[in-house]
């Protein structure tokens, strides 16, 4: 089998602030193979979109690795950041700010080209043509600029921009959240058959879980800069076993009035990322918490290809030896 | 019909087009342009030289001889105005090449950068900006002696900061957005990112104000003239005209007019072209 397209290791990004240590990835471990979607989930500034824009070297990690290809990016030197970028892409959550304001959708979606040096000037043109095309951007949006147009087109012109390159790998971050619902649907499906058609794979960043559901090959639930639980779309959402996996997935609406689903509140409010007490991060809003649970989690196998971090997971699931009981 | 004809200009043939749409601007620039090429061609067009005296023909009447009359020492008013054209300009662009520039770069710094260097930075600019810039004047006028050039240097100190501030301010707004973080994902170097996106978004609202800098130094530059501490006679400026017109207003009230209509003007020409190029500059007011 060939390694995945990435893998990521330990990954750790602290920020200083002037109260101490924000953690706000801390050991974050996971793979991606080619093609596929990884689904991260998670609440506010539990450092989703930070692990994104980590693995993209926007943001210098702490500690730990990144293997891209099998090869440890991690600390890449200059020429090798050029062509990773060339390689990875971002399309951005806010449509309205990850666009300059002042360059028209013709020369957003260019730019990459420019920099990149690799182009005439005629190819450039055709190949934007091409991706305006294939976003479903109409060619008379040429010379217009980022304010004429509604959310949903403003996003078609960052998802033409990451494109322009030919990625491999896309970091998502939360790129359907700030449009209406009929639009997500739009762009959700654009990005599938964008997926389908070149062979991308995806990192995709949400806190909507009904998204997340219908993109994500695998899902990672986030909390506090920590994977509580991984494991394959339809296995988290048929048997959750992390408290707080079970708390969100009971927040998804179900269209159906005759449905009896409990819904679990959770009290209070998330604890401060700054400096963490060693113990489980979830403990002080977790329905089960107990003194065990002060002790380092570490995340495990529970089931077959289903990790969780929680060490009373087996009691409150029922579960013994690996097994459903 | 209009995207395309859009599509076809570069960015400042864009601006111009815009900025052809704005009556004032086009006014305060055909001004502008007038008062340039006075200062340029001032002694072609001047009749006489600015220290030229005629004693016998002190306060003369405006007539065919002398335009715009003489004053106490027998000059000639038209020609003084004219030379003065020239001192003035002279402070007022050159307070803003230097002022405002090392504004610019400085709060450019501070803004990209940030941290400890902004800190820094900002802190020595707050140190300027408390003393008044008449104090400053007076501290490098006795120092340097007074003259033209010093006050030029005086004034150019005292606007910096507040040029470096505002610059700051809006780099850091600008920084901050995902289309910076985007140019960055595209391996864009420091350098395009802030003269092609940092840059554009931030300067806009700095070049009104550096506009209406140069008006505000044209009277800073008068206002040290009228104090003494500028332009020192015999040579013409306007803010030197109006102080030697002053103990004589009551009855030779054309002295002090003169100059003083020439200042207005001037400074309301460059008070208009600023707010016609912040808004052609801006793709999101155009229409």
């Amino acid at each position: 089998m060939s390694a995945p397209l990435i893998e990521v290791r330990n990954l750790k990004k602290y920020f200083k602030t002037g109260r101490g240590m924000l953690h706000a990835v801390d050991d974050v471990s996971f793979t991606i193979e080619e093609g596929k979607t990884l689904g991260v989930v998670g609440e506010s500034g539990c450092g989703k979109s930070t692990l994104g824009r980590t693995i993209l070297h926007l943001l210098d990690a702490t500690d730990g690795q990144i293997l891209y290809k099998g090869e440890d990016i991690t600390t890449p030197r200059r020429k090798e950041l050029s062509q990773l970028r060339h390689e990875m892409q971002i399309i951005f959550q806010d449509p309205f700010s990850s666009l300059n304001p002042r360059k028209s959708v013709s020369e957003t979606i260019m730019e990459p080209m420019k920099l990149s040096h690799s182009m005439k000037k005629q190819e450039m043109i055709d190949r934007t043509r091409e991706l305006m095309e294939t976003v479903g951007l109409a060619e008379r949006f040429w010379g217009t600029y980022p304010h004429e147009l509604d959310g949903g087109r403003r996003q078609r012109i960052g998802i033409a921009r990451a494109l322009a390159l030919g990625p491999r790998f896309i970091v998502c971050d939360e790129p359907v959240s700030a449009l209406d619902v009929s639009i997500q649907a739009q762009i959700l499906n654009l990005m599938l058959d964008l997926q389908e058609q070149r062979k991308l794979t995806y990192m995709f960043v949400t806190h909507d879980l009904s998204v997340v559901k219908y993109i994500s090959d695998d899902i990672l639930v986030m909390y506090l800069g920590q994977v509580v639980e991984k494991a394959p779309s339809d296995e988290l959402f048929r048997n959750t076993l992390h408290p707080y996996s079970k708390a969100l997935l009971s927040a998804i609406p179900v269209p159906d009035i005759h449905a009896n689903n409990e819904l679990v509140t959770l009290a209070g409010e998330i604890t401060s990322p700054i400096d963490p007490k060693p113990g489980c991060r979830f403990m002080a809003r977790c329905p089960y918490a107990s003194d065990v649970c002060n002790q380092p989690q570490k995340i495990e196998e529970i089931l077959p290809n289903h990790f969780v971090s929680c060490c009373r997971c087996r009691e409150i699931n029922n579960l013994q030896g690996g097994k459903v009981q | 019909m209009a995207e395309k004809k859009r599509k076809q200009r570069g960015r400042l043939a864009e601006t111009w087009h815009q900025l052809k749409k704005n009556k004032f601007a086009i006014v305060g620039l055909v001004i502008i342009v007038i008062v340039l090429l006075v200062a340029v061609f001032a002694p072609v067009l001047a009749p006489y030289s600015y220290d030229t005296q005629d004693l016998v023909n002190a306060y003369a009447k405006p007539s065919a001889e002398h335009l715009l009359g003489t004053d106490k020492f027998g000059r000639d008013t038209f020609s003084r105005l004219i030379w003065g054209t020239r001192k003035s300009m002279e402070m007022g662009l050159g307070c803003v090449a230097f002022g405002t520039l090392a504004g610019l770069i400085i709060g450019s710094i501070a803004g990209y950068f940030g941290g400890q260097v902004d800190n820094v930075i900002m802190r020595i600019m707050d140190i300027f900006s408390c003393v008044p810039m008449m104090l400053m004047c007076v501290v490098i006028a006795a120092i340097l002696g007074p003259s033209t050039r010093n006050a030029i240097i005086a004034i150019a100190v005292s606007t910096t900061p507040s040029a470096a501030r505002l610059i700051r301010a809006n780099i850091l707004t600008v920084r901050g957005k995902e289309f910076v973080e985007a140019a960055r994902a595209i391996d864009g170097k420091p350098p395009h990112i802030i003269l092609n996106h940092v840059l554009p978004n931030a300067i806009a609202p700095t070049i009104v104000s550096t506009t209406m800098n140069i008006g505000n130094s044209i009277i800073s530059g008068a206002t040290l003239s009228f104090i003494g501490l500028g332009a020192q006679p015999p040579i013409a400026e306007w803010g030197a005209m109006l102080s030697e017109g002053r103990n004589l207003m009551r009855d030779h009230m054309e002295l002090v007019l003169y100059p003083g209509i020439c200042i207005m003007i001037t400074v309301l020409a460059f008070n208009m072209l600023g707010d016609g190029l912040r808004d052609a500059m801006d793709p999101r007011l155009r229409n």
